[in-house]
This record gives structure tokens, C-alpha cells and sequence, in this order.
């Protein structure tokens, strides 16, 4: 049987233990519906030209993991920031961990989807905010249809939240292979501050796909800081589907680092909703051997004085691929718009590849929108300029890829958060430089 | 020290170098001047192992051995140092972060365990001062939004922090103002000593005031057609390169 075919026929299962008045219950019925209809997307599909999930949907996933293994908190603190107090929403193979979490009710709302979807006063957020700017296409569909647990993060108006907030799924995979569909909603209030650190980590060496799908919706004046890392076992793929609602003057970035993993595909889509929202797109891909990383970012503006700014590095080497496929889409209300985009992209081998497309619709005529893109190898001068000093070839290489990636490091706010990422490129690009990055 | 003898070198079909002698003996200061596109800075490459140039004829020989085939890691690990006309830039990694791992790197070459932390800090503290460095500096990334002075006062402090025996300065007064000039000459002086020696490549005499040569060489269209002693710097000052094509035809 095809992944496809016991999907639906799962669903019939799921389906007999849902509450017949859930408000997202006729949802789920029709996300099934277009799942069924369109099934798993393609190469022929222009999105998915360069990326195949044929490959990863040969393997026997479970799809509702049956044993949940108790973790040790030794075993997986290092995927923790633990110089600094964090709120915590911890799930293990898609169940919620209570004891590895850390949630709050006080004068915020930190805790799980699967709570929000069941409880009376949470009703209304759901009704209001759930699957309303995620795409109906099949991958989120079929997240929609069987979406129960995940991060339910909801900031008052004018709360500026202290902590940042972390979202850890773990997978420890009794079974072969799993599949796993995170569900997260965030709501950021009015002139709310919230910084978010998601992760997704295999603890084993069984095959894991997740396809989660993240709803963020930032009203007036909200600023959203909202992290990425992506630096999962070599036997995990990830399907990202984030969606960003912008109301009226919101500030939201999405930072995205991309070093783990077997499989990655960030569909991040931005919806500028208000006038002068600010978004901010950033990712740093460094990968090997036979990763794969593709980056299909949408912005849509649809409020004139808006502002957005992408910026997409990537080191690619031995025959790893990648794909940055950026869309700016500006409608004719749009005015008065600046929107920046840049892919820049170093090959260390012969066989790495990288795909980089551009692609600007505009229907307003007073914007300004510069795109940029470059794929080359590391600069010659650069090479004997360190040289030079006594540095060796591999260490000289290191230092300028580190110099290269480090221009969206810039953006990252959190200190610690920095210096881990700062030593997970050290450690990637394979090379201890002698030093605290 | 350093033995270049008939150095033919280039570009793929191209040569630019076309048979250079020249020896410099320790704590000996040498001053090579030309016109543009004459091949100084090319001289200081190959010297220093640019693999985009090739060596066709001729060898270099540093302390008795042929460097002529040594990556330019090894050179510098046997004491030669390019101070570069244009320094790279290396966002992210400190003054402070890049000067140590060159200093451990060319100890790990020799195969000595790295300097430690508290001699280090004591030596970059040191060495600051000589050259009117101040701690803010040493904290930015190297060479990343430096103005023209910054840059080259940055070349004299990875020097003065490397001790090399040989020293090249390509173009270090381009881009600097007096004092800036001042300020690393002064360095470069307060460095020298009879162990080492230093190549000073310049287009004008004006640096050769403060960092005074004991030869001086012109080179034009790959060769070296006059040297000298200070002297010669001075009348190319006041007359320019003319009269020397003039001389050799």
C-alpha cells in the first residue's frame, strides 16, 4: 500500500476517536479530501521541481507512533539553551512531555494545541485563528487532517514575554520509520514581544519524517523573533510549513539554520496584511555528503509601506543540493514597498549542487525590489591572505566560510543562542579554530 | 636570507617577472620602487606563494633552501611575512581571535603546543601599545568597515605579533595619512633588529623617510634596472621614473 493510500485509510481510524462537535472536526474532513485528491507533490509540480520526496515515501511509516519512551533530561539537555531560563513545550515521538517542559498560564498562554482544541476557553483563539492563513495545499492539508498536538503560544496585547520560548520535538522511534506532524499556533498580540527556538531532533538512527506545520499570526505592533534549527540525525527529514500573518506595523524574522538532517524543505510564506509591516527572512545552510536543503520562501505584500528583507546563505559540499526558490509577490495595492532579496552561495566541490531562483511579480508601479544572487567559490585572495599568516588551506577555509555565514548571525538577538549557533558552524565546517566563536 | 636569482614568473601566458636577482642579507632594509605595472606587487606574490603565478625560470631561496615550490602556510612558518596593500576583510573572527590562531597555527607547524592564554594577552597588550592600538580595536572583526589607515596599522600589529625574519611591506604608506605613516614606520623601526630584515615595496620615497633602506631598487617591466642607496630613492623623487627609461635605451 502506498503512504497516500494508508494515510486516508488512517484517517478513518483517527477519525472514530474525534469529538463529533470539535470545532475543527469538519476541517479535518476536508483537509482529507484534498490530500486525497492531490496526493504527495512531485517533481513535475514547479514547486517541487527540484526536490523529490519519492525516495523518503518508500519507507513503512507508523503513523500514530505507538510506544512513547520515557527520555532522561541528561540524555537531551545539550539540545536545550540552559544558560538562560526558557519556557519549554517538549514532545516526544508527537506526545507531549510534561516532565521535560516547562509551561505557564500566567498572563500568557505557553502550553498544547491538543489543550486549546478541547477546552471551552481556548474556543474562541481557535475559532479565529487555526488553519487561517495556513495553504490549503496537500502537505499542510494533510498536517490539518491529523494535527493534534503541538505548541499553543498565545501573547496578550503589550506583553513583552522575558523568556524565550523553546519547541522540541524529539523522536526516539521504537518503530522503523515515523512520521510526525507537529501542529504549533502562535498569536502574538497587540505590541507583544516574543522570541521562539524551534527544533527537531532524531535520538536514534531509524527513519523519521515530520511534516509540521507552524500558523503565526502577529498583530499590530507585535514583534516576532522566531529561530530555526535545523540539525537533525542524518536518517531525518523535515517538510516546514510556516505561514506568518502580519497585521498593521508588525516586525516579524524567521531565522532559519539549516546543518542537519537527510531531507529539508522550508516552505515559509509571509503575508503582509497592514501597512508598514517589517518581515524579515535569514538562513544559513551548510551541508554535506548527500543533504538536501531546499528554501521556498513566499512573500506576498498586500499593504503599501511595507518592508521586507531576505537574506539566504549556503555552503554546499561533497554532493549535497540545494534550493533556494524565493517568490516576492506584490500586489497593486502595495505601494511604496522596499523588498530586498539575496541568495549567495559557495560550492566547496565539484559535484554540490545549488538551484537558485528568483521570482518577482509586481503589480504596483512605485516600489523598489533589488534581488541578488551568486554562487562561486571561496575567494582566491582571501585564501592567500590568510595563508600568508602561517594559517593552513583547511583552516583558511573554515575561517572564510565562517566570515561568509556570518552576516546573518547578526540578526540573531539571543546571546547564548548566537554562540551555540556560532559553534555548531565551527563544528560543521569541521574545524576547531582555536578559539571561543 | 632571502637569494632570489633570475626569477622568471607569471600569469599562464603571461610573464611579468622577467629575471629578478636579489639578495637580502639580515638586518638589512631594502626598498623596491617602480612605476605602476612594473611587477612590485607581483614580486612580493611570488615571493610570498601565490599559486596564481607561476615560477618559470629561476629560483627563491630562504635560508639556504628553495621555497620556490612551499605553500604560502609553509613560508610563513619558516619566518617570511607579506604585509598586503589591499588586507582582507573577515567578518566575525576579532583582531584579537585571528592573531591567535595565526600564532598557534605557525607553532602547531613548528610543533609546539599553543601559546598560553596569559602570555598571549600580555603580548598583544605589548605589541597594541608599540603601535598606538587601543582594546576597542582588537575586539572588531578584522579588517570589516577599517579605514585605509586602520587596515595597514593592522598589517604592522599581525607583524609586529609574528616576529618574522623577513618582512614584505607591499604599498603600506597607500591610503595612510603623516601620522598614520608615522605611526607605522615608527613600529616597523622599533621591530627591526640585526636578525631580520625587511623589503619595503613603495611607489614613493615619502615612507623611505621614516623607514630608512639601505639599498634601493627600480624595478621596471619585470627587471630591476638600478639600485642603489638612499639616495637613488630621492632623486626618483625629485625626477621621476623618465629619466631612468631614458638611461636604458
Amino acid at each position: 500500500m502506498s503512504l497516500k493510500d494508508k494515510l486516508v485509510s488512517s484517517y478513518i481510524a483517527f477519525e472514530d476517536h474525534l469529538e463529533d462537535d470539535s470545532p475543527i472536526h469538519e476541517l479535518r474532513n476536508e483537509a482529507i479530501k484534498v490530500f486525497e485528491t492531490q496526493g504527495f507533490p512531485s517533481k513535475k509540480e514547479e514547486a517541487w521541481k527540484y526536490t523529490s520526496l519519492n525516495a523518503l515515501l518508500k519507507n513503512n511509516y507508523s503513523v500514530f507512533p505507538k510506544n512513547e519512551r520515557t527520555i532522561e533530561l541528561k540524555e537531551v539537555r545539550k539540545y536545550f539553551l540552559h544558560d538562560i531560563d526558557t519556557y519549554k513545550l517538549v514532545f516526544v515521538d508527537g506526545v507531549y512531555s510534561s516532565f521535560l517542559s516547562d509551561t505557564t498560564h500566567d498572563s500568557l498562554d505557553v502550553c498544547l494545541l491538543s489543550s486549546a482544541l478541547n477546552k471551552p476557553k481556548y474556543k474562541a483563539v481557535i475559532e479565529n485563528y487555526f488553519n487561517k492563513t495556513a495553504v490549503k495545499d496537500s502537505l499542510t492539508s494533510l498536517n490539518t487532517a491529523f494535527a493534534k498536538e503541538g505548541a499553543y503560544i498565545h501573547i496578550p496585547k503589550h506583553k513583552e514575554v522575558e523568556k524565550p520560548i523553546e519547541i522540541i520535538n524529539f523522536s526516539t522511534g521504537t518503530e522503523a520509520a515515523i512520521l510526525l506532524q507537529p501542529r504549533n499556533l502562535i498569536v502574538v498580540g497587540e505590541n507583544a514581544h516574543v522570541q521562539i527556538i524551534e527544533r527537531h531532533q532524531s535520538l536514534n538512527e531509524n527513519q523519521v519524517l515530520t511534516n509540521s506545520v507552524t500558523e503565526i499570526f502577529a498583530e499590530k505592533r507585535a514583534f516576532v523573533d522566531y529561530y530555526k534549527i535545523q540539525n537533525d540525525a542524518h536518517t531525518a527529514s523535515l517538510i516546514d510549513n510556516t505561514y506568518v500573518s502580519q497585521a498593521t506595523q508588525s516586525h516579524c524574522r524567521v531565522h532559519t539554520f539549516s546543518f542537519g538532517g537527510k531531507l529539508t524543505r522550508n516552505n515559509l510564506n509571509f503575508y503582509q496584511n497592514g501597512e508598514r509591516c517589517d518581515s524579515t527572512l535569514n538562513g544559513i545552510t551548510i551541508i554535506e555528503g548527500k543533504q538536501h536543503v531546499d528554501h521556498n520562501t513566499l512573500v506576498h505584500h498586500i499593504a503599501p509601506n511595507c518592508e521586507s528583507h531576505q537574506d539566504y546563505k549556503g555552503i554546499f559540499a561533497d554532493s549535497s543540493t540545494g534550493v533556494f526558490n524565493g517568490k516576492v509577490y506584490v500586489e497593486k495595492e502595495a505601494q511604496k514597498l522596499d523588498a530586498f532579496q539575496q541568495n549567495n552561495n559557495i560550492l566547496v566541490d565539484d559535484k554540490a549542487t545549488i538551484n537558485s531562483k528568483p521570482q518577482l511579480e509586481i503589480f504596483a508601479d512605485d516600489v523598489r525590489c533589488s534581488h541578488g544572487c551568486t554562487i562561486g567559490q571561496l575567494d582566491e585572495d582571501a585564501m592567500f591572505y590568510l595563508q600568508s599568516r602561517g594559517i593552513g588551506k583547511k583552516e583558511s577555509r573554515a575561517l572564510l566560510m565562517y566570515a561568509f555565514a556570518n552576516s546573518v548571525l547578526e540578526s540573531v538577538k539571543i546571546p547564548e543562542l548566537k554562540a551555540r549557533i556560532n559553534k555548531l558552524i565551527a563544528n560543521k565546517i569541521g574545524v576547531s579554530l582555536g578559539f571561543e566563536l | 636570507m632571502l637569494h632570489i636569482k633570475n626569477l622568471h614568473a607569471g600569469v599562464e601566458e603571461k610573464e611579468i617577472l622577467k629575471g629578478i636577482d636579489l639578495d637580502v642579507k639580515p638586518g638589512e632594509v631594502h626598498a623596491i620602487m617602480g612605476p605602476n605595472g612594473s611587477g612590485k606587487s607581483t614580486l612580493a606574490s611570488v615571493i610570498a606563494g601565490k599559486e596564481e603565478f607561476e615560477i618559470s625560470k629561476g629560483a627563491i631561496t630562504f635560508e639556504g633552501e628553495d621555497i620556490s615550490e612551499l605553500d604560502p602556510e609553509e613560508r610563513a612558518h619558516k619566518g617570511l611575512f607579506l604585509s598586503f596593500q589591499y588586507p582582507v576583510e573577515i567578518p566575525g573572527v576579532s583582531v584579537t581571535n585571528f592573531i591567535k590562531t595565526a600564532i598557534n597555527e605557525n607553532r602547531k607547524a613548528k610543533g609546539e603546543a599553543d601559546m598560553p592564554a596569559g602570555e598571549m594577552l600580555k603580548k598583544i597588550k605589548e605589541k597594541a601599545e608599540l603601535l598606538d592600538i587601543d582594546r576597542k580595536f582588537l575586539s572588531r572583526s578584522l579588517n570589516e568597515g577599517f579605514s585605509g589607515g586602520e587596515k595597514k596599522r593592522n598589517e604592522i600589529f599581525q607583524l609586529a605579533m609574528l616576529e618574522p625574519k623577513l618582512a614584505i611591506l607591499d604599498e603600506t604608506d597607500s591610503g595612510l595619512d603623516i601620522d598614520a605613516l608615522k605611526v607605522v614606520a615608527n613600529g616597523v623601526n622599533k621591530l627591526k633588529s640585526k636578525d631580520n630584515a625587511v623589503i619595503v615595496i613603495t611607489h614613493y620615497q615619502r615612507l623611505l623617510d621614516y623607514i630608512v633602506p639601505d639599498f634601493v631598487h627600480v624595478l621596471m617591466n619585470g627587471k630591476i634596472v638600478k639600485s642603489g642607496t638612499k639616495e637613488l630613492a630621492k632623486e626618483l623623487e625629485a625626477k621621476g621614473y623618465d629619466w631612468i627609461k631614458e638611461e636604458l635605451v
